[in-house]
């Protein structure tokens, strides 16, 4: 594909593109391997012990989250484990938990996947470390992996789906459109260039005084209302191309409860429920649109076997998850949407993005870092996002 | 040291842009800008603004909401725009590093209330209040320390 022979990801050794490694790399598709996945480059922390047999059957054999349970409703959603430190007293008790559970020890651990960013730095550098210290102490290859690749490769995990398939990534903090080529090779189609719908989902709910996480909230309200009452804005379809905005959503919804505030003295249940079926029809008709547009794009390439995925939060949303799905039968795609315990963070994905790289060769020495930033596909220009305004630089 | 302040009102998305370029233009390590309004108000507007007038190297600028914190390479130094809704304490903030942030880095920080008493004296308040029509926004600058006389020279609608 021409445009995109550097969009992989970059790696620090070199080493591993040496003959020797590709030798032992065709060895490795022959053997059994256990990879131990690390993650904590977000609110949770992570382990993970992942098994392929030889005849390429691959198990999830264990996979601890920690930190689910300090769920804070008062407060409005998660408390986030912002400390280095938080995230490194529970990575120890995680990793043995991970390996208690999967019934194996240390010394049966082929390799190390451990998440290297995009995150908060505190975090994913603590998980770096220990992952540093388990690959000099067992004298095991490490790999350093990326976060949402972690996510995209997830549907291979689950469903086996073959190169190239159709990703739609959508979560709290991610929104994207990626043709998955390879462990390393995405091509971004398109993205948001504001808030990410599952932001948009939590920000709505707390707008209208619902529950915190807003997705359910906001969706479970919807049931009752009328998608049609209000003629909230679908930003970003008059314009080309994948990109999306779902930070003006936000700004629309609450002059609509603005003024129904004012007109009614505040919201009865049926405006709210109204208000939600409206929002989420919005999110919903972007999603499709683009989706639409994407598949366009993907669908020119003649994959052998076209498919479609979609993971993150906001997969779990049933009126998208439909949307998404007719449109995928419409075009013959085949549709797909890995279980949510898979979409949301956990280790599993990463030792699963680790063992394909594994097995591409890659390695990571101890000069692996940290990474705030790590786009998937460098070769597209960043979205340089501004509202309706577009690139300003 | 009196509080000072200047009211700005901006009729659309365009003039609050260039507000928040204005301002960006003057901004020098150790300059703190607090975004105060609530959901909507256009605090993530304004500083994606400012910080893509102010970049090395374009690239995008999205929502620190979940990711609490994103370090930018800009040309005057460093620039931390921070979202400290879902922080409980102040000691959180300073697990962040945003202690030593504020004498090193240009800080743009949404929900400073979290700050408690960690807020920098010397910074800049803005306050952002969506008006009367689709895209209007009013915007109250507030300050003590005296340095943003002149940071503010060429801010104006």
């Amino acid at each position: 594909m021409p445009g995109h022979a550097n969009t992989g990801i970059v790696r620090n050794s070199p080493e591993c593109y040496l003959p020797n490694s590709i030798q032992a790399t065709a060895r490795l598709m022959t053997d059994r391997l256990t990879i131990l996945g690390i993650e904590s480059s977000c609110d949770d922390t992570a382990a993970a012990v992942l098994r392929r047999e030889p005849d390429g059957d691959t198990q999830i054999l264990s996979s601890v989250v920690v930190g689910q349970e300090a769920l804070h409703r008062d407060f409005g959603g998660v408390v986030p484990e912002i400390a280095a430190r938080a995230h490194a007293v529970k990575l120890d008790g995680c990793v043995v938990d991970a390996l208690s559970e999967a019934g194996v020890s240390l010394s049966d651990i082929d390799a190390i996947a451990v998440t290297a960013g995009p995150g908060l730095i505190g975090g994913v550098l603590s998980g770096v470390m220990l992952a540093k210290g388990l690959s000099a102490g067992l004298g095991r290859p490490l790999i350093g992996v990326n976060h949402l690749a972690g996510h995209a490769l997830t549907p291979r995990l689950t469903d086996g789906l073959p190169y190239p398939y159709l990703m739609l990534l959508a979560s709290g903090g991610h929104c994207q459109f990626l043709i998955v080529r390879g462990p390393d090779s995405f091509s971004r189609l398109g993205g948001t260039i504001d808030d990410a719908p599952g932001e948009a989902f939590d920000k709505t709910a707390r707008l209208l005084a619902l529950p915190q996480p807003g997705g359910p909230a906001v969706e479970e309200a919807a049931l009752s209302g009328n998608p049609e009452r209000f003629a909230l804005p679908r930003p970003l379809l008059d314009r080309p191309g994948c990109d999306m905005s779902f930070s003006g959503l936000k700004t629309a919804l609450l002059r609509q409860r603005d003024q129904l505030v004012e007109a009614e003295g505040g919201l009865r249940q049926s405006d709210r429920a109204d208000i939600c079926a409206s929002f989420q029809a919005a999110v919903c008709d972007v999603l499709t649109v683009k989706a639409r547009r994407a598949l366009k794009t993907y669908l020119n390439e003649s994959p052998a076997e076209p498919a479609f995925a979609i993971a993150g939060g906001v997969s779990a949303n049933q009126t998208i998850r439909a949307s998404l799905k007719a449109l995928c039968a419409e075009h013959d795609v085949r549709f797909t949407a890995p279980p949510l315990r898979l979409c949301t963070d956990n280790a599993a994905m990463i030792a699963y993005a680790g063992m394909e790289q594994f097995i591409a060769g890659h390695r990571d020495d101890m000069t692996l870092t940290a990474r705030p930033r790590w786009p998937l596909d460098r070769s597209v220009a960043p979205l340089i996002g501004s509202g309706k305004k577009g690139a300003k630089a | 040291m009196s509080r000072r302040s200047k009211t700005l009102s901006c009729p659309d998305e365009q003039a609050t842009g260039n507000i928040a370029e204005a301002l960006g233009a003057g901004l020098r390590p150790g300059d703190t800008v607090l975004l105060e309004g609530g959901i909507g108000a256009g605090k993530t507007f304004f500083a994606r603004h400012l910080i893509q007038s102010l970049l090395l190297v374009p690239e995008d600028v999205p929502s620190p909401t979940y990711t609490l914190v994103q370090v930018y390479d800009a040309a005057p130094g460093e620039i931390w725009h921070c979202d400290l809704y879902r922080l409980s304490d102040p000691s959180q903030c300073i697990e962040l590093g945003l202690e030593d942030a504020f004498d090193t880095a240009i800080c743009l920080v949404e929900w400073p209330d979290r700050l408690g008493s960690l807020a920098p004296v010397g910074a800049l308040t803005i306050t952002l209040a969506a008006t009367g029509t689709e895209g209007a926004r009013a915007l109250e600058l507030s300050w003590t320390d005296p340095k943003w006389e002149t940071r503010l020279e060429g801010v104006a609608t």
